[in-house]
């Protein structure tokens, strides 16, 4: 029962689908066949390249149910590609993925079906112009889960509420700052309640005085018990939000562990020099 | 959150000051101008057409062949009638022609040496559709068809036609809508594949959407094109607007008639060339929001 199921599709299993009735909104639920403190997910010995540019060298990393694992780095050093990699949007040329015990990177895999487990915020958010705020955030829940528009409403405005826009929910994203925009794209991220939310560098593209707010509510999704990872510049941040700090460095994991010792007490020259330049 | 209130409303601002009621008094001095000067030079041009038009050595002859009233209104029921039939052909051909294109934007944009084939396909169509005069078209298809001799009653030569002009135009479109989801950023199909949804769910719910609305005045100016070519189905014999004027030009030898059809299908098709620039302005207004230029 615990054993990881090397599934092809679907992955959610018929059980659950029937436990998941078309009418309530997703719970937040550990699914039952998973034993307690399995990693939500585990990334073995993934290598990936672009040409003769190795950008991944054998990555192991695992993540565990709603802990936070940091993601921090030079540019370049492939943070965006290992979050890619780890929802797909990227073919790895090595190693194995698994999500919750299910080996995704199996090429027989449902690759749509493991995307719909997995949310994802960007950097440049993405919203999609031509539909309106609310229509971003259910549009997962009305088109990937099925839900009935009524329903996927319903959900979708109790989480505009708990991001405090709910006032928009008519209106365009070109209508909204940046910081309200990026805080839509997560909204439209944990609407389907995804097992894993992948976060590249979302406030580096704000204003300085909006990444407070977009901050605020990656504390809160860590609160309610959200299982992250998330590419980061801001050192700050997450030594408040992180359980683990991973620091990358050619295309290998160089120095990982709790914030407190790899941003104060570094091991590794290169963590050292890397911290020493970002914190300046 | 830290949600700004709408800043106080307008009735707290200062008084105008003189420097700006100035400056509305020579603008709005300026706009009047213009508008004086445009109206006169339009005027002075139209009579000078008339002028030359009227004093031309056949005038006379031109104006009772062409422009003659006694053969004008008899004409006009039925060239209308025959404009029915182009507008019912027109209805049909543009629902065909939106689902042929779409199948083909869709097929030239799928990615992967997988779908070549496919792709290839959908390229050859529209190159070759793109490239041949309708009138070919038309003649291939109205001609060739029946030959074939596939059935043994004779076949609708407005059916015929109709294919024909969703065969040609169905290949402009395609492009057009190829051109705008290519606009697309490629990071809305992105976004789109990691919430879970499908290549197909991605292309119809994300990137159709605002290809469409990209395009938007090109596809109008299509539909307006095809609006004209519809006529040409008279060629195959069909009875619409043009074949009915043809029809009395040649009992009557004056060519009112033609007139007749030209208005009309620029009457029908001027809602639409309205609308068409209607579109245009309003995007260019939206996408220089607050520019001078
Ligand atoms: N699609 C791609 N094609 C080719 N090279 C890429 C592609 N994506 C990323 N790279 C390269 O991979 C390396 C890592 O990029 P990235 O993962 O974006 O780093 P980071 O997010 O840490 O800044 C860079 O050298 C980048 O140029
Ligand atoms: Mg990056």
């Amino acid at each position: 029962m615990n054993a990881p199921r090397r599934s092809s599709p679907p992955l959610r299993s018929p059980e659950q689908r029937r436990g998941d009735p078309a009418t309530t909104a997703p719970r937040r639920s550990s699914p039952p066949q998973l034993s307690f403190g399995q990693p939500v997910l585990q990334l073995r010995g993934i290598v990936k390249s672009f040409g003769a540019n190795h950008v991944l060298r054998g990555i192991d990393l695992e993540v565990a149910r709603h802990e936070v694992v940091a993601l921090i780095g030079a540019s370049g050093s492939g943070k965006s590609t290992l979050l890619k990699t780890a929802n797909l949007l990227e073919r790895i040329d090595d190693g194995q993925i698994l999500l919750a015990g299910d080996d995704i990177s199996d090429p027989r895999v449902d690759v749509d079906g493991v995307r719909a487990r997995i949310g994802v915020v960007f950097q440049h958010y993405n919203l999609f112009p031509h539909l309106s705020v609310l229509d971003n955030v259910t549009l997962g829940l009305r088109k990937v889960r099925r839900l009935a528009r009524a329903d996927a409403e319903r959900r979708g405005m109790t989480l505009l509420e708990r991001i405090g826009l709910a006032a928009q929910a008519r209106a365009y994203p070109d209508r909204l700052s940046g910081g309200q925009q990026q805080r839509v794209a997560i909204a439209r991220a944990i609407a389907p309640d995804p097992e894993l939310l992948l976060l590249d560098e979302i406030t580096s593209a704000l204003d300085p005085q909006l990444v407070g707010e977009v901050l605020d509510l990656v504390a809160e999704l860590k609160g309610a018990g959200s299982t992250i990872l998330m590419a980061t510049h801001e050192i700050g941040f997450a030594r408040r939000v992180a359980d683990r700090i991973v620091f990358l460095h050619g295309g290998r994991i160089c120095e990982q562990g709790p914030p407190g010792q790899v941003l104060d007490a570094p091991q590794h020259p290169q963590t050292q020099e890397f911290l020493r330049r970002v914190l300046r | 959150m830290t949600q700004q209130s709408p800043a106080e409303g307008s009735r707290s601002l200062p008084p105008l000051s003189d420097l700006e009621r100035g400056r509305r008094v020579y603008r709005h001095r300026q706009a009047r101008r213009s508008v004086a000067i445009s109206l006169l030079s339009t005027v002075v041009f139209a009579v000078v057409i008339a002028l030359v038009l009227v004093g031309s050595p056949g005038w006379q002859v031109t104006r009772d062949t062409f422009f003659n009233p006694e053969y004008f209104w008899p004409a006009l029921p039925k060239v209308a009638e025959g404009l029915l039939l182009n507008m019912q052909v027109l209805a049909i051909a543009v629902v065909g022609v939106a689902v042929v294109a779409v199948v083909l934007a869709g097929l030239r944009s799928l990615k992967g040496p997988v779908f070549f084939p496919l792709r290839f396909l959908a390229a050859a169509y529209t190159d070759l559709f793109r490239g041949m005069p309708f009138l070919i078209v038309l003649y291939l298809i109205g001609f060739g068809i029946p030959a074939l001799g596939f059935s043994d009653k004779p076949i609708s030569v407005v059916l015929l036609g109709t294919v024909a002009l969703i065969l040609t135009y169905s290949s402009y479109v395609a492009e057009v809508l190829r051109a705008g989801i290519e606009a697309v950023h490629p990071s809305q199909r992105l976004a789109a594949r990691s919430l879970g949804l499908s290549h197909y769910g991605a292309l119809r719910l994300v990137v159709l959407p605002q290809a469409v609305r990209k395009v938007t005045p090109a596809l109008m100016n299509d539909f307006v094109s095809m609006q004209k070519d519809v006529g040409l189905i008279s060629v195959l014999g069909a009875v619409d607007a043009i074949r009915a004027a043809q029809v009395i030009v040649s009992n009557t030898y004056n060519y009112t008639p033609y007139v007749v059809a030209g208005l009309l299908f620029v009457l029908f098709s001027w809602p639409f060339i309205r609308l068409t620039d209607w579109l245009t302005a309003r995007q260019q207004r939206r996408e220089q929001i607050g520019g001078l230029v």
